[in-house]
């Protein structure tokens, strides 16, 4: 299968460009590619605002926006534009240079995803021979425009919450960059379509598209799944602006536009934490058929984004959130010495000499073992939290407590 | 077309212009980094010179390093100092000039530095052109072997140098109360 | 293809605001970020003088010094920046010139 940008030089040249004009034959193809995948990206987002309202507001027991446009589908470009529309404040002793950059980095940083992710046979921006540690990588971006938000905006409220931003990013990545290395040393290579086409499974002649590493490392998608909420901040991990609780977080002093990029960034990052997850983990573009019919490719990404996207919507809707400690704790006591061990494990797995169909197996054991441990560790918390809020609100110490007073004053 | 008086420059290729821009970005990065009154935006400085860094390794083909020096530069050091800063901030709006008594002495010796670095580096003949990469896969895959055989002693004290490092760090910044 | 002596000539502007961060700056955080600068300048050299080496491919020497340099930095920074935030509670401040309790 070609790659996008190598058949659209080849276009170029069928349709007359001189061939001393290469660089600007390049030129003019990436920036085609550029431009029309960040705009894509930016249409996206409106999407998923409505995918997200509406799935929580099903689990709420409400119907969500519905009055603009087919199913309420342009109620988020009303509000975009609502948001262009509001006057644009800046704090009188916010710090210019960094107020001003913020928003602007936290877009990038999660726009520069888009390179490296492979949406079909020939469909990826760039394949990088460093692609998964490039995705690691942009996530310190984000890191860097959280704290000159906090800084930038003079407002103690925002500053300590950037530091939470820091300190719960920081504290997530390593399991999250550790378990995305589960299927890159199964692989033996860091390019995102090399890891896509390695999940490919042959039946005679025939691809299934169904050798997906979830099936092998189910402990590492799950620990990736873990940590990428709370790198993309959702709940049970987003007390970074929990809005019935604090106030929004680092961009409390952002209004207007520079707030909806911060939106924006939250809720890409978030699709692009799935789609990674699906590159990695879900099979990518593979899938039945996918290699007879390339078009069913992009097809079967999107859906299967789009899937694990609405399975973070549902957890937003119905788990409860986390307090900072448990969050913590949860990070380096459980995460991070669960994947260092896998990691060691596959290590040490891949290298016996045994047929490979054994070291697969230990592999897929090891995996089971971790999932076993993090449930348990998970159920463990939930039976805990439940008795805890038995005690603090079951009905007998309620009554206890509301016995009619008798004053004896007699008022 | 008149004949001139000196030859032009020849035409900057693509990957010339891309130094350039880099090169402009860690010049102006290094350049806050020693001027600016606030230490933030010294800070600030360093990230875009670190930024620059990384470009420049990708403009060498050095992919891995490139990307290593932004997710441990830009993700972990500048945190760190940032934090630092932060947490010193008392210092940071002080009176006082950001610059001591001998910076006058250290300005001139380190302008003369530069000076002198850079006709020495003019006046050498490099090489123009690198052998060209063909596989930079082959590159990182090298790059792994080199750190379990040839380099691996290095490696593991490396190792065990970061286990110090960070428990010592620990043990330093802790709050004896 | 960029010469060589652009990326030294870039490397060498680096590394002389990175001394004169170290030499002239009053707050300790800043001349830590100078040093910070001087090593990232060594790190320009090294992978420079790995491209334009001979056989890049297989002489890998240059990118190992500089991810070498890179992980000791990350060490030396937490240290140095615990250093400096020990001082600072103990001393209430960061200045340099402030610290001379040594001096005779």
């Amino acid at each position: 299968m070609m790659n996008w940008s190598d058949a659209l030089i080849q276009l170029q040249y069928n349709l007359g460009a001189p061939q001393e004009l290469s660089w600007l034959v390049e030129g003019i193809t990436y920036f085609i590619g550029a431009f029309v995948i960040a705009n894509a990206a930016l249409v996206l987002a409106l999407l998923l605002i409505w995918i997200t309202r509406k799935v929580i507001s099903r689990i709420q027991d409400r119907i969500g926006p519905n009055r603009l446009g087919p199913y309420g589908l342009f109620q988020t470009v009303a509000d975009a534009m609502k948001l262009l529309s509001k006057e644009d404040i800046k704090p009188k002793s916010a710090d210019t240079l960094s107020y001003f950059i913020a928003p602007i980095l936290s877009v990038v940083g999660v726009l520069m995803a888009l390179a490296v992710i492979p949406f079909g046979a020939g469909l990826i921006g760039a394949d990088l021979n460093v692609g998964v540690l490039y995705l690691v990588a942009l996530g310190s971006i984000g890191i860097m425009a959280a704290l000159m938000a906090g800084w930038g905006s003079n407002n103690k409220y925002a500053l300590l919450a950037g530091f939470r931003v820091v300190a719960q990013l920081l504290s997530y990545e390593i399991p999250m960059v550790l378990a995305m290395f589960a299927p890159v040393l199964l692989v033996g290579t860091m390019r995102m379509q090399a890891l896509s086409q390695a999940q490919s499974l042959y039946l005679g002649p025939i691809n299934l598209g169904l050798g997906w590493f979830v099936f092998l490392l189910p402990g590492a998608f799950l620990i990736y799944f873990i940590a990428a909420l709370a790198e993309s901040e959702q709940t049970p991990f987003d007390l970074l602006e929990a809005e019935s609780e604090l106030i929004a977080g680092f961009h409390i002093e952002y209004s207007g536009m520079k707030f909806a990029m911060f939106f924006l960034a939250q809720f890409l990052n978030s699709f692009f934490l799935g789609a990674i997850a699906v590159a990695l983990f879900l099979g990518g573009w593979q899938g039945p058929f996918a290699g007879q019919v390339p078009l069913l490719g992009p097809i079967y990404f999107l859906a299967k984004t789009f899937f694990v996207y609405i399975v973070i919507q549902w957890i937003k809707g119905t788990f409860p959130r986390v307090r900072i400690d448990q969050m913590m704790q949860f990070a380096w006591k459980v995460l991070v010495p669960l994947v260092l061990s896998l990691i060691l494990a596959q290590m040490i797995i891949m290298k016996l000499p045994l047929p490979e169909w054994i070291n697969m197996l230990l592999v897929l054991v090891a995996n089971i073992a971790v999932v076993i441990t993090v449930l348990n560790v998970m159920g463990n918390y939930f039976k805990r939290e439940q008795v805890r809020s038995k005690r603090a609100f079951a009905p007998k110490s309620l009554i206890g407590t509301m016995q009619p007073v008798n004053s004896p004053s007699g008022d | 077309m008149p004949e001139l008086p000196f030859p032009l420059p020849p035409l900057p290729t693509v990957a010339q212009v891309i130094f350039i821009l880099i090169a402009v970005l860690a010049v102006v990065g290094s350049l806050m980094v020693v001027l600016a009154r606030n230490l933030f935006h010294s800070a600030l400085g360093l990230v875009a010179a670190f930024f620059g860094a990384a470009g420049v390794y990708i403009v060498a083909e050095a992919e891995f390093i490139g990307v290593s020096q932004v997710l441990v530069y830009v993700g972990a050091i500048s945190t760190l100092i940032t934090f630092a800063i932060m947490l010193t901030r008392g210092m940071m709006f002080g009176a006082t000039s950001p610059r001591n008594r001998q910076s006058g002495t250290a300005a001139i010796i380190t302008v003369l530095a530069f000076i002198v670095l850079a006709a020495l580096l003019r006046a050498i003949p490099w090489p123009q052109v690198g052998e060209p990469i063909t596989d930079g896969q082959a590159i990182i895959a090298g790059l792994g072997y080199a750190f379990v055989n040839q380099y691996v002693v290095p490696f593991l004290l490396l190792a065990m140098l970061l286990l110090v490092a960070l428990a010592g760090a620990i043990m330093l910044a802790r709050d004896r109360k | 293809m960029v010469p060589l002596s652009w990326f030294l000539i870039l490397s060498a502007f680096m590394f002389s605001s990175g001394l004169f961060a170290a030499l002239g700056r009053r707050n300790a955080i800043a001349v830590l970020m100078g040093i910070e600068l001087m090593l990232n300048a060594a790190n320009i050299n090294l992978v420079a003088f790995w491209r334009y080496g001979v056989a890049p491919m297989q002489n890998l020497d240059g990118q190992i010094f500089a991810l070498f340099v890179i992980a000791v930095a990350a060490a030396e920074v937490a240290v140095g920046l615990a250093l400096i935030i020990s001082v600072y509670r103990n001393r209430r401040t960061v200045n340099l010139d402030d610290l001379d309790i040594l001096k005779g």
